[in-house]
């Protein structure tokens, strides 16, 4: 069967997709393919970014040296994220500058959880433990998306994330473990942080229209509710281990569908932290600007000193 | 005023010696003392490189994937290159 050009080029690339070719940068690609991309890759690089803010806050009031050390290289680490992140994006033809722009403009969205402030030391352990497992829940089975580049720097991403959740439990563990005050702290945190991570999949299925795309495309591998549900699970679990419990009076195993139930989701507060009415909002955007203006004349400097450099070099020769 | 960005480099790595330097990613950085220890510090934070070379981006050439097949097109039908191609007997020992 022949077919017409860009209808034939994208059933081609719909073939490579279903056997597991991956894409490269300078392979043909349907435009929404790129675009959607593009979106999907910078907001989980914005996210990265942003998500060092919260927990900066703690980095100078860590209780002990051994956890200062180990709040740095997390933090690091999510710079170090959000990097990978914005140079696979690159080999799809848009620029750093760009996504900057968006991110700083307010036209790009990052993750709303990192719109909830860190008010005690518990909070890092509940952001280890919760966040990021949910964000590993997400992000593992990217490591398998179609498009190369995006695939590689998931498997750094993953490799990386892993000491960040055990790290989390490790602190709320402890806690766990400590006097009544520490007890109280540690289920705070949970009950604070518990619904925002259940949120973090994003809307259930159906209130999801691009998922079906997305995963014919492989860029997405399971649906929301899916990872959202393996993560309920996964965490009913866990948190048996400390002692604690999840703020959901419906959370309850089902036997028949060998599942936890659990309750509603206020997908009101959803919407609002995403629409920017969070807690952090304001504040988290206000502090990335004011990083990138206070780092110009950095930028600028490093410019003027390579090229001088290089005018001292030509010269020489 | 608008403000001059710093190039793209692409950053290669040895794993460990006798390895080759493999494609790692990107960042960028304005000269290359800056991008060789930009590299180190997105991409080796776990001792997991020995050396580090960064090349602008702008230097690197790639062959065009379009054109694939007419580029290796050469080496299609030449089967003969490969040790399978030659038919010996199962006695013959130490080949």
């Amino acid at each position: 069967m022949s077919l017409p050009g860009s209808e034939n080029m994208e059933h081609t690339f719909q073939e490579k997709v279903d056997q597991d070719i991956r894409i490269e940068p300078k392979d043909w690609m349907p435009d929404v393919y790129r675009k959607t991309l593009i979106r999907q890759i910078s907001q989980h690089a914005h996210s990265e970014i942003v998500g060092m803010l919260p927990e900066a806050n703690w980095i100078t009031r860590a209780p002990s040296l051994k956890r200062k050390a180990t709040l740095i290289a997390k933090v690091q680490d999510e710079a170090g994220h959000g990097l990978y992140l914005y140079s696979a994006a690159e080999t799809l033809g848009i620029s750093r500058e760009e996504m900057v722009d968006q991110l700083l403009s307010g036209k790009a969205k990052y993750s709303s959880i990192f719109n909830y402030p860190t008010i005690t030391w518990a909070d890092m352990g509940a952001i280890g433990w919760l966040v990021d497992g949910a964000a590993i829940m997400n992000q593992v089975p990217l490591c398998r998306a179609s498009y190369g580049p995006y695939a590689r720097a998931m498997v750094r991403i993953c490799k990386e994330e892993s000491f960040h959740q055990r790290q989390g439990f490790e602190i709320l563990l402890v806690l766990s473990k400590g006097s009544d005050a520490q007890r109280r702290m540690c289920q705070d945190a949970i009950d604070r942080w518990w619904w925002p991570s259940v949120m973090m999949f994003g809307p259930n299925d159906e209130s999801s229209p691009h998922t079906a795309q997305s995963m014919r495309w492989k860029i997405k591998r399971f649906s929301n509710d899916d990872l959202r549900q393996r993560f309920v699970d996964v965490c009913a679990e866990q948190v048996k281990l400390l002692g604690m419990r999840l703020p959901d009076d419906q959370l309850k195993w089902n036997e028949e569908r060998q599942h936890y139930d659990f309750g509603p989701i206020d997908w009101e507060e959803f919407r609002q932290v995403i629409n920017g009415n969070g807690p952090c909002n304001k504040e988290r955007l206000a502090a990335r600007v004011q990083a990138h203006d206070d780092g110009a004349w950095v930028r600028e400097a490093a410019m003027a000193h390579a090229e001088k450099r290089r005018q001292q070099q030509q010269r020489v020769a | 005023m608008t403000e001059q960005q710093w190039p793209l480099w692409e950053v290669f790595i040895r794993s460990k010696q006798g390895l080759d330097h493999k494609h790692a990613g990107s960042i960028h950085a304005a000269d290359t003392a800056m991008a060789i220890e930009n590299a180190r510090d997105v991409y080796t934070r776990r001792m997991e490189g020995v050396s580090i070379w960064v090349v602008e981006s702008k230097y690197i050439h790639a062959s065009n994937p379009d054109e694939a097949s007419s580029l290796y097109d050469p080496a299609n039908d030449k089967i003969y290159r490969h040790p399978t191609f030659y038919d010996l007997p199962d006695e013959l020992k130490h080949m």
